[in-house]
């Protein structure tokens, strides 16, 4: 389909300004060059994105069991919400007595959140789940150094975890030390004993873990890198199997941050805007982003910085419409709601697990929470039908395919998490699916090696784009 | 109430039946017992819609809006056309994650191409970015593109944001990089201050440009400064003020950032906003975050795809310059359809008409005794004396008007094409009653 | 596959070819281009970096993976193969033109296997 810059021609416009009802000024330093934006009318415009939605998949389309991701529904009140001028027309600079229900969003988010997961007090400034790592990473490195201890260099991170785990550590100035996973796909809690020492400063791990266990060892864990003078950090992306059952603050963590944009039903805006909260224990509260907001005993709500605070991570104070729809969402949910979520996210994916085992290889074969991972490479040999064969083949029906590949401890992956808010008949027909390209795979591979047949365009070559990068359209 | 839980009871137990177990809590055996929150759980009952409705309007309610607003520093009101929120609420684009599947993902990765497009055409700038999270990563995320093991010290104007400065402070504590904030002169950067102040280990200067004063700076002079230094030049700009001014890149810089926000983003308290980052052709294998490609399938059709992933967190993992992930996407898109709707013409309209009213504004206050604290070219933003800011503010905070922001030596005054001269005269009359 | 008589190899995959002037070419061999697959970027060392042996001096980029290059020899960088950085094809093309980098002052040598002893390394 063609570029909105190939549409239109020029003198088409639309137009949005009156005339301009002031003497009119101009600079010294001009801009030379031509800006040959679109000219298109407001019909093209329409057309042209409504094309572009078209090819999309988003979760109203279908079934998007995209493990890690936590693809749920995206309740339409959210949106509503968040799209009240008293939100939307706000200036972030406004006198406080004027933003006083923006602070009560950003104060009730955090009083409820910090209860489900345990924790003391939450920041809303980081904008995404890599963000809050960063920043949750700087709070430990900013504990240590408050306490005269500059010795502690080094960030624990297991081999399943996400990429960003070990990223952010770097980014946060620690040194990674990568712990293999046990067999079970846990921690190997002897060789975390083996890894942690004066020079630890702390473990970053998901509970459930990468491949949708969780580990029943955790209160060891965290125990261990406690008794070594280390910090525990939770990363949030796997929250939705625990939230309201269990709290990453009773398993012995310190920080954590929370993928809004997953856990909470906020959308993903095609890879964002997300929030990525990031709560912690009262040890480390002082050390928070500034600003945060404080209820004053008239009930009014302040800004205050914390005491020795790591200083701002972004402006402003973080993307506020997404905390609102996820504040509309707890609110919905409410204390048996919450759990309720939790609970059918896991029967879920068991539901999905148990079906589909008749013909995959699960890559741990003991139920899961909210996750699952299956290995495919026994149907890789049998078949040379791939891990990516299987995905393209469920974009020809209908299906987003799970995330692939990952996590990297399991070769020819497949994780899918259906979230709670799939009926049984949806988990049915995808289950169909899947076991229908099984056997597709042993009768016509290569059927599967041609999927997808049915997209706007088929597969793409990857290898070219990387080589020759075309990154922008140039007139020709 | 709901928790958008479609299964009934039935098919619940039918599902456990199949999986095996007795009851839903059977599957949370691996959770230590003791560990359980239970009944314990301290949060109010779910609402239904209605009233969850109640609730949270209420809360939006206890805000003010302001018909006019004269404030900007980070967060302006433009105009936004009706359009732009009819395609940017598309539930496909608003609910698919990021396109890793490209086939069935094609829609939000040829919006990207656009938006890079656009930014590479406003900046000047050869290659640009997916989107990150607003103005002030960008900027913090700039110095990992420019230092090397010889470049380790990165410099910032003081005449930037504040919370851009604060924003890299603290990447650079995390990074554990130097950060030397270059002076300010009569509200323009201290050109002599930063030649003598760069050094052989100096990475990159970033400039903003029109500056947290509205000030222009000599920026192609600074540039060269920076060069001769040996060092890479950033700068921060307005995408809005690119219509009119000197690009990036005809000014010399090496990376072009900013905030995204004056492109069709409501101020919506303070965000999601949009960063943008465009570098030269030399430097743009060290951008940050996602980056779309044009390619084509295997009939030949053209298509997009996300592409040099492999300097990305999840490949590179601890090796990753950059540890993003989720970005801005939809803002992206919103800026994208915001410069088609305005296109060439409509978007210098709005650059021209801010600057012209700022002017108007500024002249109509220098009629009653507010001086500018600073000489010299500026955008839309200025700043005034004032011998009693709060009296001011006050006064016009009465007649629903959002004064501009007090700062050191006075008030920070910005005026979008939103505000109408009338707007204008009567603000200046009500702090002619005050001073 | 091909493995040049003429050329030494190193368990991790890289071929050095020595030169008269105590100086060395390094670069990968067939059979690592072809685990590798597609390769599209290469991120080269810099001239005047001081190398170790059996520790990685640059990477290599495939669509889905990146993967050190460990350096067989210890000594300094004195010249990259700039051309790679265009056409990173050419490591799988023709991986014995496509050296990487030329070694000079080379202080220390990992055990290098000759072309059939590594022929015979990885069939094992």
């Amino acid at each position: 389909m063609k570029l909105i810059f190939e549409k239109g021609a020029p003198g088409q416009h639309l137009d949005m300004l009156p005339s301009c009802d002031v003497p009119e000024v101009s600079l010294s330093q001009e801009r030379k060059a031509p800006l040959p934006l679109p000219q298109v009318s407001e019909t093209e415009l329409t057309r042209h994105y409504t094309a572009l939605a078209k090819r999309v998949h988003g979760v109203n389309d279908g079934f998007y069991p995209l493990g890690s991701c936590t693809m749920k529904y995206n309740p339409k009140i959210n949106e509503d919400m968040a799209a009240l001028p008293g939100f939307t027309q706000i200036h972030p600079l406004q006198p406080e007595s004027t933003v006083q229900g923006c602070l009560e969003v950003y104060a009730t988010a955090e009083k409820l959140l910090s209860e489900i997961t345990g924790m003391d007090a939450m920041t809303f400034q980081p904008a995404a789940g890599a963000h809050g790592e960063f920043t949750g990473l700087l709070l430990i490195k900013a504990y240590h150094h408050h306490r005269g201890d500059s010795t502690r260099t080094k960030i624990i991170v297991p081999d399943s975890a996400h990429g960003t785990n070990p990223a952010s550590a770097v980014m946060a100035g620690y040194t990674v030390v990568n712990i293999p996973s046990a067999p079970d796909g846990c921690v190997d809690v002897e060789a975390l004993r083996a890894a942690v020492g004066p020079d630890t400063a702390g473990l970053m791990l998901t509970n459930p873990n990468t491949v949708g266990i969780f580990d029943k060892n955790i209160l060891e864990i965290t125990k261990i890198v406690h008794d070594a003078g280390g910090l525990c950090y939770y990363d949030g992306a796997n929250l939705n199997a625990v939230m309201g059952v269990v709290r990453p603050g009773d398993m012995g963590f310190d920080v954590i941050h929370l993928n809004l944009h997953k856990t909470f039903s906020t959308p993903h805006g095609g890879g964002g805007p997300g929030s990525g909260a990031v709560g912690c224990k009262a040890l480390l509260k002082p050390f928070l982003p500034g600003p945060m907001v404080e209820k004053a005993e008239d009930g009014s709500y302040h800004f205050v910085t914390p005491e020795h605070s790591i200083g701002r991570v972004k402006d402003f104070y973080g993307n506020f419409t997404v905390v609102v729809k996820a504040l509309t969402y707890v609110l919905t949910l409410g204390k048996a709601g919450i759990p309720e979520a939790a609970e059918n996210a896991v029967l879920n994916a068991n539901y999905m697990m148990k079906r589909l085992k008749e013909k995959y290889t699960m890559a741990y074969d003991v139920p899961c929470m909210h996750e699952f991972v299956m290995c495919l490479e026994d149907l890789l040999h049998e078949t040379g039908v791939s891990a990516m064969d299987i995905a393209k083949g469920l974009l020809d029906n209908g299906i987003h395919p799970p995330t692939m590949y990952f996590p990297l401890i399991v070769h020819e992956a497949l994780m899918i998490e259906p979230t709670e808010t799939e009926s049984k008949e949806t988990l049915d027909e995808a289950c169909d699916v899947f076991l229908k390209l099984w056997d597709l795979a042993h009768s016509d591979a290569q059927a599967l090696h041609d999927a997808p047949l049915t997209t706007p365009i088929r597969r793409l070559d990857e290898v070219g784009a990387a080589r020759n990068p075309v990154l922008r359209y140039t007139e020709e | 109430m709901g928790s958008y839980i479609p299964n009934t009871g039935e098919q619940r137990r039918e599902m456990l039946s199949a999986v095996g177990v007795q009851c839903v809590q059977d599957l949370f055996a691996s959770v230590p017992r003791d560990m359980l929150v239970g009944d314990n759980l301290d949060l109010p009952e779910g609402l239904s819609e209605l009233e969850v409705r109640r609730a949270v309007t209420a809360m939006a309610e206890k805000n003010r809006i302001y018909p006019t607003i004269l404030r900007g520093a980070g967060a302006y009101r433009h105009f936004i056309p009706a359009v732009v929120k009819s395609v940017v609420t598309r539930e496909e684009l608003v609910t698919a994650y990021t396109p890793y599947q490209a086939e069935i993902s094609q829609g939000i990765l040829q919006s990207i191409f656009e938006f890079q497009t656009m930014i590479c055409m406003l900046t000047g700038m050869d290659v640009a970015n997916a989107s990150v999270y607003d103005g002030g990563t960008a900027a913090a995320e700039s110095i990992a593109m420019c230092k090397d093991r010889k470049r380790t010290k990165a410099y910032v104007s003081a005449c930037a944001h504040p919370h851009v400065i604060e924003t890299m402070q603290t990447y650079c504590f995390g990074s554990n990089t130097e950060l030397v904030v270059v002076p300010e002169k009569d509200g323009r950067t201290d050109m002599e201050a930063l030649k003598a102040s760069l050094g052989a280990d100096a990475a990159c200067f970033y400039l903003q440009q029109p500056n947290y004063y509205g000030n222009m700076e000599d920026a192609a002079a600074i540039g060269e400064i920076v060069h001769a230094a040996g060092a890479k030049f950033v700068m921060g700009v307005n995408p809005i003020a690119c219509a009119v001014m000197a690009t990036p890149a005809e000014c010399g810089a090496d990376i072009a950032v900013g905030e995204g926000q004056p492109l069709g983003l409501d101020i919506a308290f303070g965000g999601p906003y949009l960063g943008f980052m465009a570098a030269t052709k030399a430097m743009f294998r060290k951008l940050p975050g996602r980056i779309v490609g044009q390619t084509h399938d295997v009939e030949g059709k053209v298509g997009y795809v996300l592409t040099l992933t492999a300097r990305e967190q999840h490949i590179r993992r601890e090796k990753a310059s950059s540890n993003i992930c989720s970005n801005q996407a939809l803002c992206a898109l919103t800026a994208g359809v915001y410069l088609t709707a305005m296109g060439p013409e409509g978007l210098e309209k709005a650059a021209r008409q801010s600057m012209s009213k700022a002017h108007y504004l500024a002249a109509e206050l220098e009629k009653i005794g507010m001086k500018r604290l600073h000489d010299g070219e500026f955008f839309h933003e200025f700043v005034t004396t004032c011998d009693k800011p709060q009296a001011v503010l006050d006064a016009l905070n009465r007649a629903g008007i959002l004064g501009g922001l007090p700062v050191e030596g006075g008030i920070l005054w910005c005026v979008t094409e939103m505000v109408s001269r009338e707007e204008l005269d009567r603000a200046v009359a009500i702090i002619k009653e005050v001073c | 596959m091909n493995f040049p008589a003429e050329l030494k190899y190193s368990k991790s995959h890289e071929w050095v070819k020595m030169l008269s002037d105590n100086s060395a070419l390094v670069g990968i061999t067939d059979f690592a281009q072809s685990e590798l697959g597609d390769l599209v970027f290469i991120n080269l060392p810099v001239a005047g970096d001081s190398i170790t042996k059996e520790e990685s001096f640059c990477d290599v980029e495939s669509v889905k993976a990146v993967s050190d290059v460990i350096s067989p020899l210890t000594g300094v960088v004195a010249e990259v193969n700039e051309e790679l950085m265009d056409a990173p094809q050419m490591l799988n093309e023709s991986p014995y033109e496509a050296w990487i980098a030329k070694v000079e002052d080379i202080t220390d040598t990992e055990e290098l296997m000759d072309a059939a002893a590594y022929e015979a390394f990885i069939q094992q």
